[in-house]
């Protein structure tokens, strides 16, 4: 598969993951409206706000990630050196320029996002502008790009709100039933003890399986973003030894939460490392060491 | 009956499959163009930056008339340059003619130190990065552009359309050798 027809591969998962999401999201709504003696007018309501939730994460996901984070815009004139990195891989890749924000954290890190090239944002620490040299900066760029350019930026926004809708519900489910306990209703109490037990497990399993699905989209993103990456800057060695400063440096990012983990160049909780297929179900990312060794057999 | 049918679906599946290619090849000649009005933003750049550059250091070395002459050659030789081919070597030309003109600043400390001259070095080597960055993307396109043409059926579609194989952006080996600057 070459790159242009991963691009349209990947604008097609998109919508297709927002419908699947906003039927995941329907039918989970129904079953805890019925569990907690709602009628079916619930699902209805879902429905309008599982789409109306997607609208909002197509178009605004990248200013909500941005909040969510702390990044703050930065000019040209702030850090020329930066914005001559990015010009020269857009000019390299062929893409608009994009908007450079800075999170003011000193755990490298870095991530893109945007629902296309037009609208795209790259995003980097203040510690990976310090810690990285030139030619290392220019490969974890060249990655960014690349996300942005393979439209896995829109995929991966996109989930990240919907992921969250979905804990979100859950969540709300747990409380009510815990503070509302189940309304009085006209309905037998067997059927809607049944929806409670669905209901139950539902909440519990419903963000795990909306988690896993995002999970084995992004890591399968990161390689690719890597090798090319790698084609537009030429040299591979750059964006290796940048992961291996990147993974060398144990200090968590304080900005980044479970809804944007996937979103960064690498995992940005540096958490214990562990073999097992059950853990390794939920990397967002796929082990730096892999993507090191990869990127030097190039 | 049923052999009229399967013969009508095999020839929409041909006309299809030729219609993909068809469109395949002209996406790229598109992307081809695009790629090259990318090179000559840049190269519009530097032809802007050399007077500027010319002056400065002519306040500081009038006797290297030959390097500025070479300078002005280049540059002017590149404005004319109509095809890639000519864009191609003149920019090297002009490159290498440049590059002499940086180094002589060596011999020349106030040339040096001065902070116009600084910023106009700075900015050159930005530029050359970036035509550098515009080559790769313009060759990538034509890489992609001419694969598709000799591979089948691209090979059969592009000459029944007149479709021809782009150049890269690059000089030959008989044009690097003339590039000569004397110091």
């Amino acid at each position: 598969m070459n790159i242009y027809s991963q691009i349209n591969s990947n604008k097609l998962k998109t919508w297709v993951i927002i419908s699947l999401f906003i039927a995941f999201i329907t039918t989970v709504v129904y079953v805890y409206g019925k569990s907690l003696g709602y009628g079916l007018s619930y699902a209805g309501i879902a429905l309008i706000i599982s789409g109306v939730m997607s609208f909002i994460s197509y178009y605004y996901s990248d200013k909500i990630i941005l909040g969510m984070s702390g990044a703050k815009l930065i000019k040209k004139s702030d850090n020329p050196e930066l914005f001559r990195v990015v010009e020269n891989l857009c000019i390299g890749a062929g893409l608009p320029m994009p908007k450079i924000y800075v999170i003011d954290d000193s755990a490298p890190n870095a991530f893109a996002t945007g629902r296309d090239p037009k609208h795209a944002i790259v995003c980097v620490t203040t510690g990976i502008l310090d810690k990285l040299n030139k030619t290392e900066l220019e490969g974890v760029i060249a990655h960014e790009l690349s996300h942005i350019k393979n439209f896995d930026i829109r995929v991966m926004s996109v989930v990240t709100i919907l992921v969250g809708l979905v804990a979100l519900l859950a969540d709300m489910f747990m409380r009510s039933m815990w503070y509302g306990g189940s309304r009085k209703s006209r309905e037998s109490n067997n059927s809607q003890s049944i929806f409670l037990f669905i209901g139950i497990i539902l909440a519990i399993l419903s963000p795990l399986i909306a988690t896993i699905i995002q999970l084995a989209i992004s890591r399968k993103r990161e390689f690719l973003a890597d090798a090319s990456g790698a084609l537009l800057t030429r040299y591979p060695e750059g964006l290796a030894s940048a992961l291996a400063k990147i993974a060398k440096d144990k200090e968590p990012l304080e900005a980044a939460n479970n809804a944007t983990a996937h979103l960064y160049i690498e995992n940005p909780f540096k958490g214990k490392i562990s073999g097992s297929w059950f853990a390794n179900l939920f990397n967002t990312h796929p082990p730096i060491e892999e993507r090191i060794k990869i990127l030097r057999s190039m | 009956m049923n052999i009229n049918l399967i013969l009508i679906f095999v020839i929409v599946l041909l006309v299809l499959f030729a219609w993909f290619t068809y469109n395949s090849l002209a996406t790229g000649k598109v992307r081809i163009k695009e790629a090259l009005s990318g090179i000559d933003v840049q190269l519009k750049r530097r032809v802007d930056l050399v007077p500027n550059l010319i002056q400065t250091v002519k306040g500081y070395a009038k006797h290297e008339k030959q390097l500025l002459e070479n300078v002005t050659k280049a540059r002017s030789s590149l404005m004319n340059a109509s095809t890639t081919q000519q864009k191609a070597s003149s920019d090297n030309m002009l490159s290498s003619a440049l590059k002499s003109l940086i180094a002589i600043s060596e011999s020349y400390p106030d040339l040096k130190a001065s902070k116009n001259f600084l910023q106009l070095q700075e900015e050159l080597s930005d530029i050359e990065a970036k035509i550098a960055y515009a080559r790769q993307f313009y060759n990538t396109n034509v890489g992609a552009y001419n694969s598709t043409l000799v591979n089948f059926p691209g090979s059969i579609i592009g000459s029944m359309f007149g479709y021809k194989s782009e150049d890269f952006f690059e000089t030959t080996d008989a044009e690097r050798k003339n590039v000569k600057v004397s110091f």
